[in-house]
């Protein structure tokens, strides 16, 4: 079974802010990791190769630096990983990301479509969780999404390789999904703990050659990636407006005139019995 | 040449002709070249009479002529996309409340179009009632477009993408918001990538407004689509000038919905679709009776990175029980393994509109803050007297949590006004 896990390369979001004079993202000192959700996408893929047996291929998207989250997941048991870098990338939205990652992931596995890809449910940084389905749609494969746990087989009338089992989050509660492969996938922080890389993994790593993929790579059509190839058009950011608070009580050294304070505001708008 | 639709590649072209009886509009001449080819002739083409058809393309023998695409990458006949469209998301035949916010929130947009555009709304199923049509007239719908079929008894991303992108392709609709649910957020992304246009996920602000296109200059009614980014440190607005529809999902609760109005009038067209077959199948839905729905209570208490442990963190039990209320908590408390992300407020977790917000050690970024923007009334404690959170806190309390807590905890106890 050929499995491809997409990782993204994020910048540690608690940190990024929005210099005033000039209305542009402060990223300068902002420490880059690995988005969160993906290393349970990760992990999930890395526990269906230690059960049956699969073949781990890990891919990202993003400037040259982001092969250290590839390496990161060749250390804990991903058998190969490719970049997709370029400029020409560069300024793209979900619908250029999902269209390059599709034409990667065809290219990292021989021109055909992987048996299962998988994604954290979304990144920390767009928090759009967009690119997951728009990656299924171009690999013309079904889609599920809010992952919890996935079981090989069990499908009634489909080889057992083939077919899956596959609990999902959704508003409602649990749904138990059956369907075959190939799919793409969408993984909750609830499938599974990541496991950290093992020495002889972090040595294997190091040696194993990461592949550039860059949009002649790929066989992109240019005028559908990048910036040009994104229809959504970022107009302005800016920082997150301000309000005007309402009453403040200074109840440093004095926490029973902060209670108090509580108390009577609770009973002035008829919120306590 | 550069305005024509098509490039003839001269190191290709073997002046053979064919093009030109291809072409049916006589767009198409043969040039005198020397040495170009042994035909010493070379193809042109007329830009002012090339209709653009590309019939010449596959008349060419020599694959000498291709199509040159616009600079802009867009939608095609853009103009022909008109009206406004909600997702009306149902399950097991209850419509998601966030879908009558969206009618409401369409009914402004249509105001501020001010050009005759419609509301429709989109609702899909199997055994629908009459009802949910007819309170989505009330709600604001002037056309509902209703797709009843076996294949739609349960949601299923793949048909359900099928049959709002048939919908789309069309009825052609200028704007379609949907509810940023768990079900609208993971197939709606795969519908504008099938249709090929772009998707704000997660809007918290709306709005159309006459804007000036900046790759054609043209003066358009755009979407102005406002949403947190970067952990919501950053908001940001964002448009989709060139495609069509301009779509966008907004979490329940961030707009209000508008009093129903049974005198409304409308219309519910039946569509008839040639659906694909489901890709999967659902086995069985598994509700937990105990499962915590934050934002269907009144009263929240809620806690933050302040609370240092699991351990504090169940100091907020005893509080919300004397309040008749629920625990929630920031991300941070569920990043922390303190509390499940069921409990979590804001943009990763719910978005909430209780009576009261009463929050410990929770700072406030955006992130959070946008997800309790519709909160009536908000207190918060918080021992750093700059924090975010006040600025938008009824009440604020400067001081050490772990004192007031409990003092607040004894004081509710106490004098009469305990629980």
């Amino acid at each position: 079974m050929r499995v491809v896990v997409c990782v993204k390369q994020v910048p540690d979001t608690t940190n990024v802010r929005i210099n005033p004079k000039t209305n542009t993202l402060m990223r300068e000192g902002v420490e880059s990791i690995v988005n969160p959700f993906d290393e349970y996408a990760l992990e999930e893929a890395l526990r269906l190769k230690d059960r049956a047996g699969a073949h781990v291929t890990v891919i990202s998207m993003g400037p040259p630096q982001a092969t250290a989250v590839l390496r990161e997941a060749l250390a804990r048991g991903a058998d190969d990983a490719f970049l997709v870098s370029s400029r020409a990338f560069g300024g793209a939205d979900t619908l250029a990301t999902s269209y390059t990652l599709a034409m990667a992931i065809k290219k990292a596995c021989g021109g055909k479509t992987p048996d299962l890809v998988l994604f954290g449910k979304q990144a920390i940084d767009g928090d759009t969780a967009q690119v997951g389905p728009g990656v299924s749609e171009f690999l013309g494969v079904p889609l599920v999404t809010y992952v919890k746990e996935i079981t090989m087989g069990g499908g009634a009338g489909t080889p057992a390789h083939l077919s899956f089992a596959v609990t999902t989050v959704m508003d409602d509660g649990e749904h138990v999904i059956e369907g075959r492969l190939p799919a793409v996938m969408t993984v909750l922080k609830e499938a599974a703990t990541p496991r950290f890389a093992p020495l002889a993994g972090a040595m294997r790593a190091a040696k194993t050659e990461i592949t550039i993929l860059d949009e002649k790579a790929i066989g992109a059509d240019p005028i559908r990636i990048g910036l040009k190839g994104s229809p959504t058009k970022v107009v302005t950011i800016f920082p997150p407006p301000v309000k005007g608070g309402g009453e403040k009580v200074d109840a440093r050294g004095d926490a029973a005139a902060g209670a108090k304070a509580i108390a009577d505001f609770l009973a002035k708008k008829g919120l306590v019995k | 040449m550069a305005d024509a639709p098509i490039f003839i590649d001269p190191a290709k072209c073997k002046g053979c002709t064919k093009c030109v009886k291809g072409c049916g509009f006589g767009a198409l001449k043969m040039i005198d070249a020397p040495g170009a080819n042994k035909a010493g002739k070379l193809a042109e083409v007329d830009p002012a009479a090339c209709k653009a058809c590309f019939a010449c393309v596959p008349a060419c023998p020599f694959k000498a002529i291709s199509e040159v695409r616009q600079e802009i990458y867009g939608t095609a006949n853009i103009e022909k996309y008109k009206n406004i469209w909600v997702f009306a998301e149902q399950t097991s035949g209850v419509i998601a409340e966030v879908a009558f916010e969206l009618l409401a929130k369409a009914l402004e947009l249509k105001a501020q179009r001010g050009d005759g555009a419609q509301v429709a709304a989109i609702l899909i199923g199997h055994n629908l009632s009459p009802e949910l049509e007819k309170s989505l007239v009330a709600a604001g719908a002037d056309i509902v477009y209703k797709v009843d079929d076996p294949a739609l008894a349960d949601y299923e991303a793949n048909v359900y993408v099928d049959a709002v992108s048939q919908l789309i392709e069309k009825h052609k609709p200028e704007v379609i918001l949907a509810g940023a649910t768990a079900v609208g957020r993971a197939f709606f992304a795969r519908v504008a990538v099938k249709v090929r246009t772009g998707l704000t996920a997660d809007c918290t602000m709306l709005k159309v407004e006459e804007t000036k296109n900046k790759d054609t200059g043209a003066l358009q009614m755009l979407l102005h689509q406002t949403r947190p980014a970067f952990g919501g440190n950053i908001m940001a607005t964002i448009m989709t000038p060139n495609h069509r529809p301009q779509m966008a999902t907004v979490r329940p609760k961030v707009f209000k919905k508008a009093p129903p109005d049974p005198a409304r009038k409308g219309k519910v067209l039946l569509e008839a679709l040639k659906l694909i077959a489901p890709q999967t199948k659902l086995v069985k839905t598994v509700r937990d009776p105990d499962a915590i729905d934050i934002a269907a209570h009144d009263i929240l208490v809620s806690g933050g990175r302040g609370l240092k442990s699991a351990e504090n963190f169940k100091l907020l039990f005893r509080l919300a029980e004397l309040l008749g209320g629920e625990v929630s908590c920031s991300r941070a408390c569920v990043d922390a393994g303190w509390a499940p992300v069921a409990r979590q407020v804001g943009q990763t977790g719910k978005t909430v509109a209780p009576k009261l917000y009463l929050c410990f050690g929770i700072s406030g970024a955006i992130q959070h803050l946008e997800g309790i923007r519709g909160a009536d009334v908000i207190i918060a404690v918080n021992s750093d007297p700059n924090a975010p959170i006040f600025g938008v806190a009824d009440l604020g309390i400067v001081g050490d949590l772990f004192e007031i807590l409990p003092a607040l905890v004894k004081e509710l106890e106490h004098g009469g006004r305990g629980g």
